[in-house]
């Protein structure tokens, strides 16, 4: 939050007593607040899903006019058997804790969805980051599939290509997975600065580039892995490995904490550091950055690299961290979903983890409710995507929920435009 | 049709921008609403056009309260706005855009241009808008744009017509175009609401005079009662100055020395042609013209912002021909652009982060990289007192503030480092008197400090008001250099290009006052 936005922030006047600012803040549409009830819409709306595609209660609705009761209480413990689901199969599970608290054996149990949503939390972490960092430059990089792609990629030769004890093997093998992003984000980048190209249209089609380059590099020596015919690259050394950080079996790893460390820097970068702010000024206004001597074509080239070179850490922290080996497609949707958590996190590196950790409990606790509630996985994909709908439209929340119109300065429109 | 604005309150959190406002439009008169910038003028005509809801009071047309949802309703019931940013669509004609969201249409909704054609040339014809209903928005001047402005607001039978600002943009002679055209409506029996802070506009043109001061009405008069020290005493709420004073200029070494100078503008025909101009410390030499004559580009060339096709510019004896707006601004170069919004400043960062904008990666503000940013804060806070800045707090951003103090952060900027040469690029343009005032004493204290001063400005005024060498523009050239004292007419003729007196040896270069 700049400082304007912060002085903004309370606009009752001094003396008003603590309970009523909070009050005002909490009635009025500010991004916390929005962003909170969009979460809570998502939930609603998930909550009526279930209900009318789950036959027990359609059952009970049905004859609703002889047990009212009934449809009532089916409902919500269908609901709150789903939600239950959601979060033992994301946080943590109230049995397996019981358990282990009465019997002293099973902590890991308990301990593993937490993990899970941990580590499907951080290549969510690095690229919406990366992301993050071009968008509040007016830099639009749709380019995290192949970025990732490249920094996977460049992470994976040097794993099972370069043989040398773990700690130096690992530190080549994050600095080539940033390098490999940083080279896919230039590209965009110099084309860009030198030509006008727009950055969407480049990285877009970059993303084909690199998943074409993977799928035919997967297939050939020395990449592929040797007597397979499948598109599976060679499997990277222990040495290459990102260490566990709790143990063998909970698969949480040292990647959490470089994402960690990553959007902290980058928080800095963006409030305090020089070239932060010639990025903000280039993004908010780039012809009054050139009139104050600022050089907005190196900016672009610096921006885009920058966000390729998150994005690409992304890529090596699950080949890294979880994966070890390379396939066809591989990060899936990983690279677009790290563009909904930057908006969800209003490009906000500490937005971007919460929204990141919200992202990944969703998705690994709807594994676990599809197998425990029976409710199918795409419920927590609505979910997200009326979240990310709602927290797009400030104006519908508000509408929806009632709230006061932010002060001036607060501008929570976020999807305005696509910068030309 | 008669409008009445009775006890008008509109208010934005704890700002009050209008507070009971009264004012009346007569049937056939041009009324003038006279007031600085954040007076609250502009939001009082959204409010009547319907963009803006009151908080209290009412709108009454004839005499009967009418309400006004949003602006179609205002159209309907006989307003017209031309806003002081036009709303027009740059690649449709004229006739297109006059009758855009109103097109006469034939059988099978064809648009109907035959008519809207004909509609406009009557109208223009009856109210002398000279405008070419075919030709392209984006290739006419700033006069003609506005004119299908106001024709898009005839064309949709408005009784009263709302003009914010319209001068703003005009050079003087459009300007008078304007009042004529004026004159014209309300001769027809329209009405004219001329919202404007331009006291000699107000004078030679309006009716009646309604004065408002911080979203209040001071006073209403007419001309015939009123001069311009009082009206501008009644607008600032003290006496000013509508006069610099300053002191012959001591001239020392040239600073600024331009040689041949040729520049290209976006489209590769040439701006300005040959140009030789030296601006010595310790004066201000300025560069007068109708707008488009090739002076923005000059001070564009001056502060490294457009290539210089041939010539040469040397500032303080280093080369700057090719270089970067960094490199001049190291070399001492000061700019406060012509447009200050898109160019000087970023409206949504704080005053302070806009008051470092060419200094941030420098000591004191930056440090191996990091920004120091108490450091930052706390030298806005102690500017905005230097600098007479109007705002709560160097934290505000500074789209917020209104145009005069807006202004105020560009110069405390440019001057707030050592500077050897001042460009200033119609430095006051939309500025309040109170405002206008404090910019020219700023500038001629930057002069007797001993820095140059190369000025652009398409105010007669200020040009002779500020000049210690006047060097008018004409198609690129300099048509000639002269002692503001020769008078208004002779800088006129060479402003449209007539020289009555043949220049003498050596051209422009070098005419001591």
């Amino acid at each position: 939050m700049s400082a304007a936005e912060s002085a903004l922030a309370s606009p009752s006047p001094p003396g008003t007593p603590w309970w009523r600012r909070v009050l005002a803040f909490v009635t009025e549409a500010n991004v916390a607040v929005v962003t909170l009830l969009a979460v809570v819409g998502g939930l609603v709306v998930g909550a009526l899903l279930i209900i009318v595609t789950t036959p027990a209660t359609l059952h009970a609705w049905g004859a609703v006019g002889r047990a009212p009761g009934a449809a009532f209480a089916t409902s919500f413990s269908t609901v709150g058997n789903a939600y239950g689901a959601l979060f033992a199969g994301s946080v943590i599970s109230p049995s397996a804790l019981g358990h282990a608290l009465t019997t002293g054996r099973g902590w890991t149990g308990v301990f593993t969805p937490i993990s899970e949503t941990l580590v499907s939390a951080t290549p969510l972490i690095l690229a919406g980051t990366g992301v993050a960092i071009g968008f509040s430059t007016g830099v639009f990089n749709i380019g995290g599939q192949g970025q990732l792609i490249a920094g996977a990629l460049a992470a994976t030769y040097v794993g099972f290509g370069v043989s040398l004890p773990l700690v130096p093997h690992l530190v080549l093998v994050v600095l080539a997975g940033a390098a490999g992003g940083a080279l896919a984000g230039f590209i965009p980048g110099i084309l860009k600065a030198r030509t006008g190209a727009h950055e969407v249209i480049v990285t877009i089609m970059l993303n084909y580039i690199f998943l074409d380059l993977l799928a035919y590099l997967l297939t050939t020596h020395p990449l592929q892995q040797p007597g397979q015919s499948n598109s599976i690259s060679q499997t990277i050394p222990m040495t290459a490995r990102l260490p566990h950080l709790f143990g063998s079996t909970l698969r949480v790893n040292l990647g959490l904490l470089i994402a960690l460390a990553v959007a902290a820097a980058a928080s800095w970068f963006m409030r305090k550091s020089t070239l932060g702010f010639e990025f903000t000024v280039i993004g908010a206004n780039p012809s009054a950055g050139r009139t104050a001597g600022m050089d907005a074509r190196r900016a672009t080239i610096a921006v885009l690299t920058i966000s390729g070179a998150l994005v690409g850490l992304a890529g090596m922290s699950t080949v890294s961290g979880t994966d070890f080996f390379l396939s066809s497609g591989y990060g899936g949707a990983v690279g677009f979903n790290a563009i909904t958590v930057a908006l969800l996190g209003r490009n906000r590196p500490l937005g971007v983890v919460l929204g990141s950790l919200l992202f990944a409990a969703l998705s690994t606790g709807g594994r676990y409710m599809q197998a425990v509630a029976s409710i199918p996985i795409d419920l927590t994909t609505v979910i997200q995507a009326v979240i990310v709908f709602m927290v797009a439209t400030p104006a519908l929340v508000r509408e929806i929920f009632r709230l006061r119109e932010a002060g001036a300065g607060k501008i929570l429109l976020f999807t305005k435009g696509w910068g030309g | 049709m008669r409008l009445e604005l009775a006890g008008i309150t509109k208010r934005f959190g704890d700002l009050v921008a209008n507070d009971g406002i009264d004012l009346s439009v007569e049937e056939g008169e041009i009324h003038c609403l006279l007031g600085e910038n954040g007076a609250g003028k502009t939001t009082l005509m959204n409010v009547l056009f319907g963009l803006l809801h009151a908080d209290g009071g009412e709108i009454r047309i004839d005499g009967e309260p009418v309400r006004f949802s949003d602006p179609g309703d205002a159209v309907r019931r006989g307003i017209g706005m031309v806003h002081q940013h036009f709303m027009l669509v740059p690649v449709f004609s004229v006739a297109e855009n006059v009758v855009l969201g109103f097109e006469p249409v034939r059988r099978l909704g064809f648009l109907d241009r035959r008519r809207a054609r004909a509609e406009i040339r009557r109208l223009s014809a009856e109210f002398g808008l000279a405008v070419d209903p075919d030709a392209l928005v984006e290739h006419l001047p700033v006069g003609a744009q506005q004119r299908v402005e106001i024709l898009k607001a005839l064309i949709r039978d408005a009784k009263v017509l709302i003009l914010d600002e319209p001068t703003a943009v005009l050079t003087p002679q459009e300007t008078e175009a304007l009042f004529t055209i004026m004159r014209s409506l309300v001769a027809a029996g329209r009405s004219i609401l001329f919202i404007t802070h331009k006291l000699k506009e107000v004078l030679a043109v309006a009716d009646r005079i309604t004065v408002v001061r911080l979203g209040r009405v001071v006073g209403h008069t007419t001309p015939a009662e009123t001069d311009e020290d009082q009206l501008a005493a009644m607008m600032v709420g003290r006496s000013v100055e509508l006069v610099v004073h300053k002191e012959p200029a001591r001239p020392g070494e040239a600073v600024l020395e331009i040689a041949g100078l040729r520049v290209v503008d976006d489209r590769g025909v040439t701006v300005v042609d040959d140009v030789s101009l030296d601006v010595r410390a310790g004066e201000i030499v300025a560069v007068a013209g109708v707008q488009g004559n090739g002076q923005t580009e000059l001070a564009e060339a001056v502060t490294g912002m457009r290539a210089v096709a041939a010539g040469t510019i040397r500032v303080g004896g280093r080369d700057l021909s090719h270089a970067t707006p960094r490199r001049a601004i190291e070399a001492g170069v000061a700019n406060v652009p012509e447009d200050r919004q898109s160019d000087g400043l970023v409206l949504s960062l704080s005053i302070a982060d806009n008051l470092v904008l060419n200094q941030y990666d420098r000591a004191p503000y930056a440090r191996h990289g990091a920004r120091r940013l108490a450091r930052v804060r706390a030298d806005g806070e102690r500017k905005l007192a230097e600098f007479d800045i109007r705002a709560p707090s160097a934290a505000v951003a500074v789209g917020t503030l209104s145009g005069g103090n807006q202004q105020k952060v560009v110069v405390a900027r440019e001057l707030s480092r050592p500077v050897k040469l001042l460009v200033c690029s119609q430095p006051t343009r939309g500025l309040d008197v109170g405002s206008i005032e404090y910019v020219h004493r700023r500038i001629v204290a930057e002069r007797d400090r001993g820095a140059a001063v190369l000025l652009v400005s398409s105010e007669l005024d200020e040009v002779l008001a500020l000049g210690d060498r006047v060097a008018v523009m004409y198609r690129g050239r300099i048509a000639g250099v002269v002692d503001p004292s020769v008078g208004r007419d002779r800088i006129g003729l060479l402003m449209a290009g007539i020289d009555a007196v043949a220049p003498p040896p050596g051209g422009a270069k070098g005419e001591s006052p």
